[in-house]
């Protein structure tokens, strides 16, 4: 069992002051193994606090981290799982599944993990999984009205992923999850 | 010289502990045999030790220390023979034929000892004449120790109530009469020692005093713990009693760690009871002493006392304890016109600390108390120096500790004590402020209070007089900067008028920070108009409304000035984030000119300010993800604004860049939920066009015989072929795919391109897409059917 926490768009300090207490205390160090991040952070002080929940963290750009010198998209293998993460903003049109499910195909992976809509989505297509974990603070959107603070936990375990979803609704923390399996050795490599 | 008298003084104690360890082992020899005689022979020549002047307070405790429990054993001794039929009055009047005083003394006490256990004759009659003949030492090192000898022995054996030796003669009263006067006569001695000796061995002394002052300190331990000591008999007997030797002894050392030992040794409830008599022995001290600190101390005393139970306020309130003590503080200050003011802010810290216990709802005695500070600090200018600005803070951090902010700017006074502290302290004090804020959750919801806020915190807002921004640390100066944006964000009113003016009133402060602060400040406050829009979005403009209601609008022309203060600095990048913001948010009020204008905005930026090629690749997908969204646009401007877009990204620096900025505008002609903008042809054009870049690219590689990474870009101008193929593109045919599927392949097997397996891959799993769209079946399947892979 291998938990990888994925959040962003927290947008810390332009749209949100912190995140939700309610996740703060949820979010312990020591329980989680990998943290990706999709990016829009924005301030050092916020990775440092990620740093803190765990050391092997993931971060790639959004548009306005002040950190330029995160990547634009990132790949790495948890177990038998390849990911995949990307802000989403270079994605056009923004939040369009196919678009992302091309990227997906690029990057070669199995799960694809990407933001800035900060709307919490997971989509499983004939080539794996996208997910977007929302904006972990419910910060403002362009794309989205009413966003609820939302953050993703995957618990890799083997072949298959449970992906759980805690949803920050009219104050209570909701749960929901979604499994997805993948068949051995479904993505190949060019010889 | 001092060496010499320290090894001399070893020498002497040496000399002293052998003299007496010698004479008690002949004592214990007669204590064998019982022999009295001897006993008290050997016994006051080991005492004639204790009669050194050659000692300093330290050293002669060693020897006092061997003394004593020599005596134990002899008072044992005592204690058998009575029991062996002895007289113990007889005792007591022989051991008064020693020869020389002090050790007789000292022989007389132990016997009195026995003799008060023996309860031949009451307890107060035997302590009296003890504490009486104690006189006849008037050497002040041998009479502390002579009467703390006294003071031990006797102390099980006080007539307190419920103790075996209180009797109808012997009361409390005589008890507490007893330990008073030899507490008097022992601090006489102690002051005497003041003025012993040549001026220039003062400080010699004065640090034996301070070596001896528990000796005296002693009795009032003594008395505190006496059962029968009820408030009444403290009132009227002890605490006067004491106070007249404190105050009559006029010495500046005594008085003040008597004082203290008093607030400290007595309980808090007595001293609620008792404050007039002990306020207004303050004014009666020597000048020098320390008044202040030992008024700090009563005053936290009575704060802790305060906050360890609700119970005891009304206490606090009957005796007006609040009135008295800012009283006595008012005549300290005045009676020490030069007292550092470091001292003034210690004790109206200890007030204010006091207030906030004792009366938290009374906000009016916290204002009067930060209201004597100003007239304490007004005139002096600004405050300097470490500890006092240290001590300012954490007057200025009480109340925020114990109200919210919100309380706190009611203090009409808290502002003012502010102005006088220097730019360095005036930032902490901000940062303070908006940490409290941050950790209650405070919400400041009214435009008067967020200026208020924004005037206690603006030594981070802007540079104050006399402030050099170059020396700030720039770690420091971001962490500062953020800390007002995210305070920024907890501003709010659910009502659009109030809000309204808050985000003015905010706009209005942060405008004045200059360019280094802007680029934290003014996202923030964008965001928060963007949130009020959105808001107004909702409702319906009322055709009946004042003129003077808020409108998007009025908040759209405000971000317009407010975002363009950043194109100034430089900042333009952050700028044309948030142009391109607000046109979203002018797209969904249906805003056409709006729009419009700040997509020229952001344009201008774009061809004018933007030159880092990294910087463009990020703006241009913001331009056209921004740009595919909007759906206010007429054709006409729709039109001029995608043309320059799609001209943008084919004038970037790389070509791989261009290319993909290029296909990237394809969705500019093809919306899904706007049927007037599915332009296939135009669609086709674009991706043609990225083709040809594509190719482009290709050949500059293949000469330089690098790695190319452009066979990627074909299979990403595939993987948009089908996109819009299977949106029904009608100018995207088979044929089309077919011819790329081909190129592709052809590339793969060439040799440079077996080099990059991520592009392999990627193409493998497009064609695998490809198959998998056609085992979809039905209309989709057909489609996809004539594709062969």
């Amino acid at each position: 069992m291998v938990l990888v926490l994925a959040l962003g768009d927290l947008h810390i300090p332009h749209r949100a002051a912190d995140l939700p207490p309610k996740f703060k205390s949820m979010l312990v160090p020591g329980k989680i193994q990998h943290i990706i991040c999709t990016g829009n952070l924005c301030i050092k002080e916020v990775q440092e606090y990620l740093k803190t929940l765990c050391p092997d963290l993931h971060i790639t750009r959004g548009e306005y981290d002040d950190e330029t010198r995160y990547p634009e998209t990132k790949t790495l293998t948890i177990g038998q799982f390849k990911l995949g993460l990307c802000h989403g903003h270079q994605v056009i049109p923004w939040g369009d599944l196919d678009s992302l499910a091309m990227l997906q195909r690029q990057l070669d992976v199995d799960i694809l993990v990407t933001g800035h809509t900060h709307q919490f989505t997971a989509y499983k297509h004939e080539g794996g999984v996208v997910i977007n974990p929302g904006s972990a603070t419910g910060a403002f959107s362009s794309i989205t009205y009413d966003v609820n603070p939302s953050f993703v936990l995957m618990d890799i375990d083997g072949l298959r992923v449970v992906v759980y979803v805690y949803e920050l609704i009219d104050g209570e923390v909701k749960v929901d999850k979604i499994d997805f399996k993948k068949t051995a050795a479904s993505t190949h490599s060019a010889h | 010289m001092i060496a010499d008298g320290v090894e001399d003084e070893e020498k002497w104690l040496a000399a002293g502990i052998a003299g007496l360890q010698q004479n008690a082992f002949y004592m214990h020899r007669a204590l064998d045999s019982n022999n009295l005689r001897d006993a008290l022979k050997y016994s006051a020549q080991m005492l004639s030790e204790l009669r050194t002047s050659r000692l300093s307070p330290h050293k002669y405790y060693e020897l006092y220390m061997r003394a004593f429990d020599e005596l134990r054993k002899l008072e044992v001794f005592f204690k058998e023979e009575t029991r062996r039929g002895c007289s113990i009055v007889d005792l007591y009047e022989l051991v008064q034929h020693a020869g020389n005083i002090l050790p007789r003394l000292y022989l007389l006490c132990t016997v009195g000892s026995v003799y008060i256990k023996s309860k031949e004759a009451p307890a107060k009659d035997v302590l009296k004449d003890l504490v009486e003949m104690c006189r006849g030492i008037q050497h002040p090192v041998r009479g502390l120790f002579l009467r703390s000898y006294l003071a031990q022995v006797s102390r099980d054996k006080l007539p307190d109530i419920g103790s075996e030796y209180e009797g109808d003669a012997d009361t409390v009263v005589d008890a507490v009469e007893f330990v008073l006067q030899n507490f008097t006569e022992m601090n006489k001695l102690w002051v005497r020692m003041q003025h012993q000796g040549a001026a220039r061995e003062k400080e010699k002394r004065e640090k034996e005093r301070s070596e001896l002052r528990d000796l005296v300190g002693k009795n009032l331990h003594v008395l505190s713990q006496i059962e029968g000591i009820d408030l009444d008999m403290y009132k009227d007997t002890v605490l006067p009693r004491v106070l007249e030797q404190v105050v009559n002894c006029k010495d500046e050392i005594a008085q003040y760690y008597l004082m203290d030992c008093i607030i400290q040794v007595f309980p808090d409830e007595y001293h609620l009871q008792t404050l007039d008599v002990l306020l207004g022995a303050f004014p009666q001290l020597q000048p020098t002493v320390d008044i202040k600190t030992v008024l700090s101390r009563l005053m936290e005393r009575l704060s802790n006392y305060a906050a360890s139970s609700a119970d005891v306020l009304p206490e606090f309130l009957q005796v007006e304890a609040f009135a008295k003590l800012n009283n006595a503080i008012g005549k300290v200050i005045e009676a020490q016109p030069d007292m550092p003011i470091l001292g003034v802010i210690i004790l109206y810290s200890s007030l204010l600390t006091f207030t906030l216990h004792v009366h938290p709802d009374r906000l009016d005695y916290a204002d009067q108390v930060l209201g004597a500070c100003v007239k304490k600090l007004s005139g002096k200018g600004k405050l300097e120096g470490n500890k006092t600005t240290k001590q300012i803070v954490a007057l200025l951090s009480a109340p925020l500790d114990k109200y919210d902010i919100v309380t706190a700017l009611k203090l009409s006074n808290y502002p003012r004590v502010l102005e006088y502290l220097d730019t360095e302290t005036n930032k902490v004090m901000a940062t303070v402020i908006i940490q409290s804020i941050m950790k209650n959750k405070t919400r400041i919801s009214t435009a008067d209070r967020v200026e208020a806020l924004f005037e206690l915190i603006k030594g981070l807002i802007k540079d104050l007089d006399g402030a050099v921004l170059d020396e700030v640390d720039e770690d420091d100066f971001k962490e500062e900067q953020n800390s007002v944006a995210r305070l920024i964000q907890l501003l709010h009113n659910d009502d659009p008028e109030e809000m309204f003016k808050i985000i003015c009133t905010v706009r209005k402060h942060i405008l004045g920070g200059g360019p280094k602060r802007l680029p934290f400040t003014v996202p923030s406050l964008v965001f928060s108009s963007l949130k009020l829009v959105r808001q107004l979005q909702g409702q319906e403009e009322n055709p009946f409304g004042e003129e003077e209601s808020t409108t998007p609008k009025k908040i759209f022309q405000l971000l317009n000035q407010t975002v363009e203060t950043l194109s100034n600095i430089p900042a333009p990048e952050l700028a044309l984030q948030l142009y391109l913001q607000c046109a979203e948010a002018a797209n969904d009020c249906d805003l056409e000119p709006v729009a419009y204008e700040f997509f020229t905005q952001a344009y201008i930026l774009y061809e004018e300010e933007i030159s880092d090629s990294r910087a463009q690749v990020t703006a241009i997908h913001l331009i056209i993800g921004t740009l595919q969204r909007m759906h206010v646009f007429g054709v006409e401007n729709r039109d001029t604004l995608t043309h320059k877009a799609t001209g943008y990204s084919a004038k970037l620096l790389k070509k791989p860049d261009q290319c993909r900025a290029v296909y990237a505008c394809s969705h500019l002609f093809w919306v899904d939920d706007q049927d007037n903008v599915k332009d296939g042809e135009r669609v086709l054009l674009c991706l043609k066009r990225a083709l040809r870049i594509a190719n482009a690219a290709q050949q500059t590689s293949n000469a330089a015989r690098g790695n190319t990474g452009s066979v990627t870009l074909f299979v990403e101008i595939l993987n948009k072929y089908l996109y819009f193929f299977e949106k029904g593109n009608p100018h995207i045919n088979v044929a089309a795919i077919q011819s790329l599927v081909e190129l592709v392949t052809t590339e793969m097997h060439s040799e440079t391109s077996a080099l990059d397996p991520a592009a392999n891959a990627f193409f493998a799993s497009t064609l695998r897409y490809i198959e998998f769209q056609k085992q979809k079946g039905g209309a989709v399947g057909e489609k996809y059917e004539p594709i062969k892979a």
